[in-house]
């Protein structure tokens, strides 16, 4: 029995699987034909199961949505359909019927409309909670802060709506790398307005930002070491709240994660200096959307230094910055010089363990030496590299050791084996006179 | 008379020392083209001996823990001295005594020496190969390295696929179901107490049949012999071959010295059971040559999981092969040539295999 119900179960599952076929298949032609009689006359089968998409499927766009568009959508996927956001009346095929304002039908032409539409559910905590009631309900209210949402309410309807960013008829949860607010696909969305020069006209604002953002390090980062909590954007402009962050604010983004750099620069000579002249905090230095690795250099006199760009040659700061950067590069090249003796020593199977793990010790001490530049307190910074250097020297001599070491050993083989050689020929000679 | 001579003279009274020297003085080696192969063994045999002295030299630092032994091997190998040589010596030494084990083993096989009255001598040799084996494994672990810990957690697997006592064995070695410090334990106690103990009775064992039944000879030479026998070449075993041996011993003393002073073994990175086994893992090389043989073999054979097939499939040949002797004919004459082929086959086998396994990803 077990064996014949098994033989049965394919063909079951094939019959359901046609059954279900024929359910979703579109095929408009037909259903118009039946709809053609009056509801009433038509066949309970064919109540279309959603209307729109039967007609809209074959509709070029912008009024095209097919099922398999449609289906990729999260609120699909959630069992909202058509009518959830438009109204109207899905079951019939008379657009009269279907597409009626009497059955509560919007197009939503009117751009200004969306973010109220969408708001109506997004911005209703207790609707919400029945899908994920960890979701933000305040993304409506942000959206009045933001630039694009002050604008739309003042008429300017070029300005990003919801649909804009998060698309339309195929909005997929922002964790679904598909989607347009996928963390690695914000910064192409954002530059779909902002990179067009000729869209963006009128604004009076640059258009470079993408094209400056896609040579920093935070770009770096996120698309090249899959860093997915690597800045874009919207981590420093907000996203539905979407505005510049103001010259007096940008050291408050970065303190977000450059906690240590904040901290220094707070009660730094500079915090108050930049304030008094209305320059834009870390933006000074490191400028903003193309923000590059900082190196030592930018301590330097040459063209990736930033400190000759304010301060002049020979003063006190000046004399300051050439302490720290000579400071640094004496121990970057220490750390450098002993890591070089211990792969030496490593190689000629010494055992340097311990000097390798102290080794990440001075490399803290330079990666802290180079955080607390931001203190600009030159004496500071010699605390840290002193400390490095301390470490660097230490595993540089067990390098070395470890290297005279080594010679000490071949000597000692050289040594023995030539006893070795010795007491061989030595044997052999005595074999052979003793006739043995 | 001399102290040196009254203290004989003393030992002689007692222990009648004359009688075990005019044994020794009348015992003979043969003489043929293929008599260096007689070394081999002595070789082991030495090799053996400095295993059993370094590894107590080690045992003065070395502490079996989880926590501790990693460190103590650190601390032998950088702060006691000449810790790293004691170490380097004790490694490079179990991986040559392995290598002239086998060379020993093969060189007895290929002249045909296993054939009665030999029997026990080969059985015994043999039993002394695993232990031998039996030691790499345990010693592999003790310095708590990454590279042991996942090669002891891969071997112990293989014993859990035996059937039946597969699992109750896993788990005996292991001192539970997961390799911990509890194994560790365990591997230092098999390492220094029980295995010792065996090997060095079957050595006595082994020795005293090689000593009472003599050096064998191939049997082409022993028929050539038999046919003429004013063509038999010997020599003392006492100084002439002793001396020899000894020139032997001190060529293996310099190549061990050469390896530990120039190659010091490594010591890798601490074991820690919760991160991944590295990618592409191999045990030592002389388990190569059987894990790529596992490895080949499809994860199903008809019914028959592949594992276990080839797990059974290994035991039976090593059984078989120990069993060699009784497979051979009695006389000279009578040698079976498909053993010799068999032999070769199997040498082929365990080169390519264990070239294979290392060239392979």
């Amino acid at each position: 029995m077990a064996t014949l119900r098994n033989k049965f179960v394919p063909l079951g599952a094939a019959v359901a699987a046609l059954a279900l076929l024929s359910s979703l298949a579109p095929a408009p032609r037909v259903v118009h034909a039946q709809a053609a009689p009056t509801a009433t006359a038509a066949p309970a089968a064919a109540t279309p199961v959603n209307s729109c998409l039967d007609c809209h499927s074959s509709l070029p766009e912008p009024y095209g949505v097919t099922q398999d568009k449609f289906s990729q959508d999260i609120h699909s996927q959630k069992g909202l359909t058509c009518t959830s956001c438009h109204g109207g009346d899905n079951t019939s095929y008379d657009p009269t019927v279907a597409m009626s304002p009497a059955k509560g039908w919007k197009n939503f032409k009117d751009r200004k409309s969306i973010p109220q539409m969408c708001g109506s559910c997004h911005g209703n905590p207790t609707f919400m909670k029945q899908y994920d009631p960890g979701l933000r309900t305040d993304q409506l209210a942000q959206y009045h802060t933001s630039v694009h949402g002050k604008r739309l309410a003042a008429g300017d309807t070029k300005v990003a709506v919801c649909i804009d960013c998060h698309s339309v008829h195929d909005i997929r949860p922002p964790s679904d790398p598909h989607s347009t607010v996928y963390p690695l696909n914000i910064a192409t969305t954002c530059s779909r307005c902002h990179s067009d020069a000729a869209y963006m006209k009128d604004y009076k604002i640059p258009t470079n930002q993408f094209a400056n953002y896609n040579t920093s390090v935070h770009h770096d980062a996120m698309v090249n070491h899959g860093d997915l909590s690597a800045p874009t954007c919207t981590t420093c402009h907000g996203n539905h709240g979407a505005a510049p962050p103001g010259v007096d604010k940008v050291e408050n983004v970065c303190a977000n994660c450059h906690v240590f750099q904040a901290q220094m620069y707070e009660k730094s000579t500079h915090n108050k200096a930049f304030a008094d002249r209305g320059l834009p905090g870390c933006v000074v230095c490191h400028s903003n959307h193309g923000i590059h690795m900082p190196s030592d250099a930018m301590l330097g006199t040459g063209p990736e230094g930033v400190c000759m760009r304010c301060h002049a040659p020979g003063d006190h700061c000046d004399r300051a910055r050439v302490r720290i950067q000579n400071g640094l590069s004496q121990l970057d090249d220490s750390i450098t010089a002993a890591d070089k003796e211990l792969r030496l020593a490593e190689d000629s199977g010494m055992e340097v363990s311990e000097a390798r793990l102290a080794q990440d010790q001075a490399k803290d001490s330079l990666t802290k030496a180079r955080v607390t530049i931001h203190s600009y307190q030159a004496a500071l910074v010699e605390n840290d590299i002193a400390a490095g250097m301390k470490i660097a020297n230490k595993d540089l001599q067990a390098g070395k050791d470890a290297m005279v070491e080594r010679d000490h050993r071949r000597i000692g083989l050289g040594i023995s084996i030539f006893a070795i050689v010795i007491v061989l020929v030595g044997f052999w000679l005595y074999i052979r006179n003793k006739h043995y | 008379m001399s102290v040196f001579t009254a203290i004989y003279r003393w030992i002689d009274d007692r222990l009648h020392l004359d009688d075990i020297l005019e044994f020794l003085r009348h015992k003979v080696v043969p003489i043929h083209s293929l008599s260096y192969w007689y070394f081999f063994g002595g070789m082991t045999l030495l090799l053996f001996i400095i295993q059993v002295i370094t590894g107590i030299l080690l045992l003065l630092y070395y502490h079996a823990g989880a926590s501790e032994a990693f460190e103590s091997v650190q601390y032998i190998m950088t702060q006691v001295q000449f810790g790293w040589l004691i170490r380097s010596i004790h490694s490079w030494s179990a991986n040559l005594m392995i290598l002239t084990a086998f060379a020993h083993m093969f060189s007895v096989v290929f002249l045909k020496a296993y054939r009665k009255p030999r029997e026990m001598t080969w059985v015994s040799g043999m039993l002394l190969l695993f232990l031998v084996m039996g030691f790499g494994f345990s010693g592999y672990l003790l310095p708590w390295n990454t590279l042991a810990f996942f090669a002891t957690k891969v071997g112990t697997e293989m014993a859990g696929q035996v059937p039946i006592v597969g699992h109750p064995l896993m788990v005996f070695l292991r001192g539970g179901d997961e390799v911990t410090g509890a194994t560790l334990t365990r591997f230092f106690g098999f390492h220094v107490a029980v295995l010792p103990g065996i090997v060095t009775v079957l050595i006595a064992i082994h020795l005293f049949l090689v000593l009472r039944q003599g050096m064998s000879v191939p049997p082409k030479v022993e028929l050539e012999w038999e046919a003429h026998p004013e063509s038999r070449k010997e020599m003392r075993f006492f100084p002439n071959f002793a001396l020899r041996e000894t020139m032997a011993w001190y060529v293996v003393i310099g190549i061990l010295g050469a390896l530990a002073a120039i190659f010091p073994w490594n010591l890798g990175v601490k074991a820690d059971p919760f991160i991944s086994a590295p990618a592409g893992i191999k045990p030592e090389w002389y388990f190569l040559f059987m894990f790529q043989t596992l490895k080949l073999i499809p994860s199903k054979v008809w019914f028959i999981d592949g594992e276990v097939l080839g797990i059974l499939g290994c035991s039976l040949v090593a059984l078989l092969w120990t069993l060699l002797p009784f497979f051979e004919g009695d006389k000279p004459s009578n040698t079976k040539r498909w053993i010799t082929g068999v032999s070769i086959f199997a040498l082929f086998y365990m080169i390519g295999m264990t070239i294979y396994g290392y060239l392979a990803k």
